[in-house]
């Protein structure tokens, strides 16, 4: 019974610091764009303007939730369900200590990129529902992006793996005590970020959304919490790789003096941050450069990294 | 005195018996009179045959004669449609007029000599209802589809007053939305290739890229764009049509508005077509205080582009920094003039108040804190890979195109032809000031903005001219017809005080004529063309903007790009769409 409660409450809490974390970025992200581009950001609402994400819910949850007439009704709802979904799935395979967190998978690095390539469905799925023009060259840009930047990202790991012996993110982990993977995999990690970018859709690689283009991609035509949902999903997303990241290559928990919880903290707002700092400063690349980029710099890099790893284990 | 001008001699015995009445006009342009059905031989002579050819048809447009009192004895028309070229070898320019008979006149059209005559016939058709035959798209341009009459038709009504209360009555609402119905034939585009149905997008009115009211109608294939079609008029608000019912001297706040971002540097253009009309000398510091102002918008409005093109390329950031140092260039237009955007402060005779104190200070901060914002900048945007990689090689255009289409400004420069209306053309005493041309190689997107951002560097360097050479004096001229007169003098003498009372009541009269002023503006070369009935107002204005040439030009760069390349295009094109449509 008390494990039962134990693991509940684990679950609900993991959840729900998920959605904060990801609620607050909004914030986050308005205040450092609005320091950042020599202006304030929200800093109205409450002390240093926080809680003007709570204003922001109030809002969307009290927008009208329209569906357009033309839209394929079924699949437009589903469709910002699947991202929720997905990503908030994710969390549950990754370890915020050695204690803390929902199951101990042992395919915990394929369970997420399973979930992520799962993700891809959302983002396609709300640009054909919407039967929209403009959402629907946003979704086929998100489908073409983020297929190819699975790939990547996906052998990007595999140095991980191969180092740790283990798909397992705690023993992942573990087997940083002497040092973190973010040196012998630098590759690995290079290219893993780059995909992360894609495969949340962030500038530099917004394409499904490209505001000055598209107008807003794949979900100009939603609204209310739909939308919010989107957009939760989003910063759900650059949480998460953010985690992934501070998990495979910066060893996750470990540090020393303070409490491992924090260590984990620190190195996934460190690169939340950086993810914001992006968007600050790059301009977006046109989709066949991003496209080419990707098969013919990101995949022979991250094959090399593959090759090299595994030669230098098998010569040990 | 333009009797024995040798290009006129050389169409004389050309085309004997052909070449009718040579006009004299305020601004010494070469102008002939040449009927209907000669008009297209003599054009194409004019475009290929001499020497040093008149490549550029720089602007087109019509005026309706048959109110007019004061004819001078110039051939008899109702309507006269002008063709001015202009010749980069020679310098110089040519007026060919039209003479139209009858209520809805038509004549040849010259399309098939130059291609960027079709938005020009267009718009005459628009206004006047003066057919072209053999236009390939004969269509309204400016006004909605559903449009009654002409509106520069002199009967035409200038006010909503004149027109009755407008009603929308359900067959009307009805009609305005069948109107309204995209049918892809219309535009001349078709609904698909051999094997593939083409996919129409609807960019704008409403769109975030498009920098205001335009409509493009994308036919693409995949994201590939196969055609384009530009839908302009959304921001028309009959500035020319407004001409006709302002005194000269009230007109100066609408020139403002055209290019929107220009401020002052609109005013010039027209003030000093007024001052050539009328015969006033400007006294030198009018003129150096006016080359400073316009400068500061030249850089104020550049500033604008750089920010947009970024933010159009997915920089979010540089606007933000762009607009602030744009503020910073208003605060010293509103220490000056007042007015921010909008100030309207040139007067005909000279400006509307003298420098004010401390003026130089606030001018000396801003020379020491732009430059090392722009190294900032240069890091920050021009040298940015992605951006570069966004913007080379896209949206090319050469020489020979920019020029056979009517590219002036950046635009043109970018090609890699040093052509600067302020060096070649001196007007406002620019021939005292030292800066360099800054020029482009390839003519891509990259070029225009590798030029627009030097050109803020040599604005910063006429302006320290200015600041270090600003002579002493009055700042608007004595002569009778500047305006509003000079004050000091009207409680001394009751001859000053009846004209003084005349010329604020009325307005001036400008002695009748015809005048074209056309200087370097912010986007390209901006011109007034004005005729004089001898009256308080102007009979015809026409305005020449820069963008209206420039965004004709956008589908014929654009083909075969993808939709992003095309954004970048129409942010490297820098227009206003109020440029465009006036």
């Amino acid at each position: 019974m008390k494990e039962i409660i134990m693991s509940l409450l684990t679950v609900f809490g993991v959840l729900i610091a998920a959605t904060t974390i990801a609620a607050g970025l909004i914030w986050l992200e308005r205040r450092l764009l609005g320091l950042w581009q020599d202006r304030y950001g929200p800093n109205r609402v409450g002390p240093f303007g926080l809680l003007q994400v709570l204003a922001d819910m109030i809002k969307i949850f009290s927008k009208e939730d329209w569906i357009p007439p033309f839209a394929d009704k079924p699949v437009f709802i589903i469709a910002p369900a699947v991202i929720m979904f997905t990503v908030l799935m994710t969390f549950a395979v990754i370890p915020f200590t050695r204690a803390v967190h929902v199951v101990d998978m042992n395919i915990g690095l394929l369970f997420f990129l399973g979930m992520s390539s799962l993700g891809v469905y959302s983002v396609t799925l709300a640009g054909w529902a919407s039967d929209s023009k403009y959402s629907l060259l946003g979704g086929l840009r998100a489908a073409a992006q983020m297929l190819s930047y699975e790939v990547y990202m996906g052998l990007s790991l595999m140095g991980v793996v191969m180092l740790s012996g283990s798909f397992n993110l705690r023993e992942i982990v573990e087997a940083q005590k002497g040092l973190w993977f973010c040196i012998p995999q630098f590759l690995g990690f290079a290219v893993f970020l780059i995909a992360g970018v894609a495969e949340t859709h962030r500038l530099p690689f917004d394409l499904p959304e490209a505001e000055s283009e598209l107008v807003a991609g794949f979900h100009s035509e939603y609204s209310g919490m739909k939308f919010g949902m989107f957009f939760v999903g989003e910063y759900l997303g650059i949480t998460l790789i953010s985690a992934m990241i501070a998990t495979l290559f910066f060893g996750g928990w470990l540090g020393p003096v303070l409490p491992p919880i924090i260590w984990f903290l620190i190195k996934m707002f460190v690169f939340i941050c950086f993810f914001i700092l992006l968007r600050a400063a790059l301009p977006r690349p046109r989709y066949d450069q991003l496209m080419s980029y990707g098969w013919k710099v990101l995949f022979p890099l991250s094959l090399l990294n593959l090759v090299v790893t595994g030669g230098i284990l098998l010569a040990r | 005195m333009h009797e024995n001008s040798p290009v006129i001699e050389e169409l004389r015995s050309r085309f004997p018996g052909t070449i009718g009445a040579v006009q004299q006009t305020a601004d010494s342009i070469p102008t002939v009179w040449v009927a209907a059905e000669n008009a297209s031989e003599v054009l194409r002579f004019l475009k290929s045959g001499i020497e040093a050819s008149y490549r550029t048809l720089y602007d087109l447009f019509a005026v309706d004669e048959r109110f007019r009192s004061d004819r001078q004895g110039l051939p008899e028309s109702d309507f006269t449609v002008v063709y001015h070229l202009l010749s980069y070898g020679r310098n110089d320019d040519i007026r060919v007029k039209v003479p139209l008979k009858g209520e809805y006149p038509s004549l040849p059209s010259i399309t098939d000599i130059w291609p960027s005559a079709n938005w020009y016939e267009r718009e005459a058709w628009d206004m006047f209802g003066i057919a072209f035959g053999g236009h390939p798209h004969l269509k309204r341009i400016l006004m909605p589809p559903t449009w009654e009459g002409h509106p520069l038709r002199k009967e035409h009504p200038a006010r909503a007053t004149e027109m009755g209360p407008f009603r929308l009555p359900g067959v009307k609402e009805e009609e305005e939305q069948r109107a309204l119905l995209f049918r892809p034939e219309e535009w001349g585009l078709k609904q698909g290739g051999e094997d593939t149905d083409y996919l129409f997008l609807n960019l704008g009115p409403q769109h975030p890229g498009t920098h205001g009211l335009l409509r493009i109608i994308l036919e693409l294939d995949g994201e590939e764009i196969v055609n384009a079609v530009l839908d302009i008029g959304y921001h028309h608000r009959a500035a020319e049509k407004m001409a006709e019912r302002q005194s000269w001297h009230t007109f100066i706040p609408y020139t403002d508005r055209i290019d929107y971002l220009g401020g002052v540097m609109n005013n010039l253009p027209y003030v000093l077509a007024v001052e050539k009309l009328a015969g006033i000398e400007v006294p030198d510091k009018a003129k150096v205080v006016r080359v400073m102002m316009a400068e500061f918008f030249r850089i104020a409005s550049h500033l604008v582009w750089y920010g947009t093109f970024a933010q159009d390329v997915g920089q979010l950031s540089p606007v933000f920094y762009m607009f602030t140092d744009r503020e910073r260039v208003f605060s010293i237009v509103e220490a000056i003039c007042g007015g921010r955007m909008h100030p309207s402060w040139f007067r005909i005779g000279g400006v509307a108040q003298d420098l004010p104190k401390g003026w130089d200070r606030l001018v000396r901060d801003f020379l020491d804190y732009l430059p090392p914002r722009l190294a900032e900048y240069d890091k920050m945007v021009m040298q940015n890979s992605i951006l570069k990689a966004r913007t080379r090689d896209v949206g090319v255009y050469t020489r020979d195109e920019a020029i056979e289409w009517g590219i002036t400004g950046p635009g043109l420069r970018a090609c890699g032809f040093e052509w600067d209306f302020r060096k070649r053309r001196p007007y406002s005493g620019y021939e005292q000031f030292e800066f360099d041309v800054p020029t482009g190689k390839r003519g891509d997107c990259y070029d225009r903005g590798v030029v627009r951002v030097e050109e803020i560097r040599q604005s910063l360097r006429i302006i320290e001219q200015c600041l270090k050479q600003m002579p002493e004096g009055p700042y608007k001229s004595q002569h009778r017809l500047a305006t509003p007169p000079l004050k000091e003098r009207t409680m001394h003498d009751i001859e000053t005080l009846i004209t003084h009372f005349l010329n604020v009541s009325w307005g001036p009269v400008i002695p009748p004529g015809e005048v074209f002023m056309g200087i370097e503006a912010t986007k390209g070369n901006n011109g007034y063309y004005l005729i004089s009935d001898g009256g308080t107002m102007s009979y015809r204005t026409r305005i020449r903007t820069p963008s209206f040439a420039h965004l004709q030009m956008i589908p014929l760069i654009s083909r075969g790009l993808t939709v992003q390349d095309l954004l970048a295009i129409i942010a490297s094109v820098d227009f206003v769409l109020a440029d465009v449509d006036r």
